[in-house]
């Protein structure tokens, strides 16, 4: 904190008209989407440029000052969250798209750069990117990158890691690289893979390029009621058994329905236990056939509504429902925590049996969205922080709700990233030496533990001690070699 | 030559690692053994065959999710899917045949280990887009396990990515966890004659840019008196197929008349675009990886030095063969791309490293990548030097 005005002055001399250092100011940067956390950052700067940031990095490396990268600070799990002794670096300006190539189907965009921008930048020529998180209007591809967003179409089309075929990245001590590029894989390691969902612990992305595909012709819904969620649950099941993966595939409780359709009034059946969404996408001929058929599982598995969208206004008015389903339950308490675990789908009655024991149990509400065909589940919890210890019960919740999904073969989170939120629950799902593999990882990108520190990992170990190795009966072989 | 090792589980297995870590000494790792004849050859390792890990371990179609252990056959995996309606989407081939072996002998292990991808890559994504998690012994000689066993989880840095593809350098794995999907219920290949390498390139790209989800597409210049072939591979229901197929003659009508291979016609095709038949008998033959718009100018500079080409990903993939003197390597860097030496005489592969990193700076970076799961380096290390 003493350092500010020196830092502040320092980084004024790379970004002179990117840095914010008032608190009035700083302020507004205090937290991300997970808006239980907050602290305001030491200082913000906005770099405009990969030069910038390759500065800003390299003083803040020279000088011990550790780093948060942000992009639209939309993450769910405190991934953007500042750090009192932390620069934030916010990459909002770096929002250009700099090449849209139609024959290698790619686009290049600075991290800056909305996800929506970038289907818009390429729409006019028919062609879309496919990862569409909620959030997509104000999120940025540099924070995609580092979350592995995935979205309602995931489970067809693939999360973040599988649509971005190379980035331009900025290593802690301000080292400019590049992984990838437009071809599909990479020549050696494949570091790309490891720097996305990497929750901007290894390195500050600069440019990201992206494959775009050409938009499917046609799309529709069919609306499905069910008496239990077991029986949606098996529908969606025979659904893929016969070979059909649909472009979406949402799954709401009865509480989630309810509060939707009085919020939208999107035509939900208000008497079934489980709605079931599911849209396809490609020729009208496809889009007609595959509908019938799951119109013909459904009924078979006891559907008790059953509406297919006859016209494009039908067909957002489906989703219209399912999108607002969060401000929708948001109606319902003043506040709610949403929470993001993944299960195989075939246990899915029984998490939410045992779900509902646990609302009970903590004596505060549940409604669930459920993104059915990959199994991510996500439980709004509902509470009031204005009243004491309600936050604390939410996050009680919360966690015992994520220690299920991992105690049923699931795991802690299927596309919000870990972040502050579930650092502590990481134990749950590894084992220590499964997660020393993993900070190693961050040891050989990031060796002085400077960027985005105090996310992910529940306690981050020195990178000298994590390179100590167990040796039984002799020596250590080639002591020349240096370990961290 | 020593007995090679065979551990029976993955404790054993991480016992011999401990052991080798000790002793300083190296091992090669062995699946079904269709790749060893890639990358430097005599090298000093202690063998260790991975043979008695192998089975699959639970597998439920509907939760799209199997999981193998490393040596468990491919051509085992792919018969259970198939009975099951589902795939391996991400075409996965024998790399056998590239050195002569009569008999499938891939194992799951060593395809993710290598990262074989099939025609299909361009629509459906490689093994590291399908390898959901696993258990693995390290160089340290620990067992650990990262990813999940369900198709969506980013809890934790996606080591999944990297052990797909780093022939085992990193770790071994004993145990992976696959994203499974429907086996398309019908497939057909569309085919032009006679284009040229940059019409070929265009007429892939604008079927890959139709709506018509081009599954697959490749090229294969004119051999032994026949005409080029450039093919395009719609798969589905019968029906989307049908009207996809019908669009896509009509959007592709510039680059001449196109006809429907039969189903023989066509499985021929893919195989040998895939495993490079054409190419038997070259000195050397490479797969080289580019923007599909650079695939045509790389193709035309290893021509210059006799070097020929098959076009696989709608131009993103090249097999080369050529002879010794053409530097591959060198044209698929000035294409802005790379390529792997994967099949060559002994003493060119002694010289010249299979794969190589794309610049000094991610060589340092994979050096570090590569100490800190294998510190003693004692994991085949020097096959790529």
């Amino acid at each position: 904190m003493a350092r500010r005005a020196e830092i502040a002055a320092a980084l004024r001399s790379f970004v002179p008209d990117g840095v914010i250092d008032n608190e009035r100011e700083l302020k507004a940067y205090e937290s991300d989407g997970l808006t239980a956390y907050r602290q305001p950052p030491l200082v913000v700067v906005l770099p405009e440029n990969t030069r910038q940031v390759s500065e800003v990095l390299a003083w803040c490396r020279r000088e011990g000052v550790k780093v948060v990268p942000r992009g639209a600070g939309t993450s769910l799990s405190g991934g953007a969250l500042p750090l009192a002794d932390a620069v934030l670096v916010g990459l909002s300006r770096m929002n250009r798209v700099l090449d849209i190539d139609f024959v290698d189907r790619v686009a290049v965009v600075q991290p800056g750069v909305t996800n929506l921008a970038v289907t818009q930048a390429v729409a006019e020529r028919g062609f879309y990117y496919a990862p569409d998180p909620s959030s997509q209007i104000a999120c940025t591809i540099g924070g995609n990158v580092a979350e592995n967003s995935g979205g309602v179409h995931c489970l067809k089309y693939g999360l973040t890691t599988n649509n971005v075929l190379g980035v331009e990245m900025v290593m802690a001590d301000g080292e400019v690289i590049r992984l990838g590029g437009r071809h599909l894989e990479p020549e050696g390691l494949d570091l790309l893979g490891l720097v996305i969902g990497s929750e901007g612990l290894l390195g500050v992305v600069t440019e990201v390029t992206v494959r775009i595909l050409p938009a499917p012709e046609a799309a529709s819904a069919i609306l499905l009621g069910f008496p239990t969620t077991r029986s949606a649950g098996d529908c969606v099941a025979g659904i893929i058994a016969e070979g059909i993966i649909p472009a979406g595939m949402e799954m709401m409780d009865k509480a989630a329905t309810q509060a939707a359709e009085a919020f939208v009034h999107a035509g939900y059946p208000l008497d079934a236990e489980a709605l079931l969404i599911i849209e396809v996408d490609g020729p009208p001929v496809e889009c007609e056939l595959l509908l019938g058929e799951i119109a013909r599982i459904a009924a078979a598995h006891g559907a008790t509504t059953s509406r297919i969208s006859q016209n494009e206004e039908e067909r957002l008015r489906f989703w219209a429902g399912r999108k607002a389903a969060f401000p929708a339950v948001g109606r319902l308490a003043p506040d709610y925590y949403c929470m993001d675990g993944t299960i195989p789908r075939s246990r899915l009655s029984e998490v939410l049996e045992r779900m509902a024991e646990l609302s009970r149990h903590h004596g505060l509400g549940v409604a669930n969205v459920f993104h059915a065909g990959d199994g991510n589940l996500h439980p709004l919890i509902l509470y009031d922080a204005n009243q004491p210890g309600q936050l604390d019960r939410a996050e009680a919740f919360g966690a015992d709700i994520l220690r299920l999904c991992v105690a049923v073969g699931g795991v802690l989170t299927g596309e919000h990233g870990v972040g502050v939120e579930k650092r502590d629950l990481m134990p749950e799902m590894f084992t220590e030496i499964d997660l020393a593999h993993q900070q190693r990882v961050k040891c050989a990108f990031d060796p002085d533990l400077r960027l985005n520190p105090g996310k992910v990992f529940p306690r981050l170990h020195r990178c000298a001690e994590l390179g100590r190795l167990h040796v039984h009966g002799g020596a250590l072989p080639h002591p020349a070699i240096p370990r961290f | 030559m020593a007995t090679p090792l065979r551990p029976n589980c993955a404790e054993d297995l991480r016992d011999l690692v401990a052991d080798a870590v000790r002793d300083a000494r190296a091992i090669e790792v062995v699946g079904g053994g269709s790749k060893r004849a890639i990358g430097k050859p005599h090298r000093q390792a202690s063998l260790v065959e991975l043979g008695d890990l192998t089975g699959v371990i639970d597998y439920a179609p509907s939760e799209l999710v199997l999981t193998a252990r490393p040596a468990t056959p491919l051509a085992e995996i792919e018969s259970l899917l198939a009975r099951n309606g589902q795939m391996l989407a991400f075409e996965p081939w024998e790399h056998g045949c590239l050195f002569a072996a009569a008999t499938p002998i891939a194992t799951i292990g060593g395809i993710v280990a290598a990262g074989v991808a099939g025609p299909r890559r361009v629509s459906a994504g490689g093994a590291r887009d399908h390898l959901l998690g696993f258990e693995a012994v390290s160089g340290r000689g620990e067992i650990f396990r990262a990813g999940g066993k369900v198709v969506k989880n980013v809890a934790g840095f996606d080591l999944s990515k990297a052990i797909a593809g780093s022939w085992g350098q990193l770790a071994i794995m004993t145990e992976l966890t696959l994203k499974v999907l429907p086996r398309p219920k019908c497939a057909v290949t569309l085919a032009f004659e006679g284009l040229d390498i940059e019409r070929a390139v265009r007429a892939m790209a604008a079927g890959m840019g139709s709506r018509n989800a081009v599954a697959a597409a490749a090229h294969c210049p004119p051999t032994g008196g026949r005409p080029s072939l450039t093919a395009l591979r719609l798969e589905g229901f019968a029906e989307s197929v049908a009207a996809r197929l019908a669009a896509l003659i009509d959007e592709l009508a510039d680059f001449g008349a196109a006809r429907e291979l039969t189903p023989d016609e066509a499985a021929d095709f893919w195989r040998s675009v895939t495993t490079a038949a054409p190419l038997a008998g070259t000195e050397t033959l490479w797969r080289a990886q580019v923007a599909p718009s650079r695939a045509a100018a790389l193709a035309q500079s290893v021509a210059d030095e006799d070097g020929r080409c098959l076009i696989d990903w709608a131009g993103a993939a090249l097999w080369i063969g050529a002879p010794a003197a053409c530097d591959v390597r060198s044209a698929a860097l000035a294409a802005q791309g790379h390529a792997m030496l994967v099949r060559a005489p002994g003493e060119l592969r002694t010289r010249i490293p299979a794969r190589k990193a794309g610049s000094p700076a991610l060589g340092a970076l994979e050096a570090r990548l590569r100490q800190a799961f294998d510190p003693a380096g004692i994991l085949d290390p020097h096959r790529f030097s």
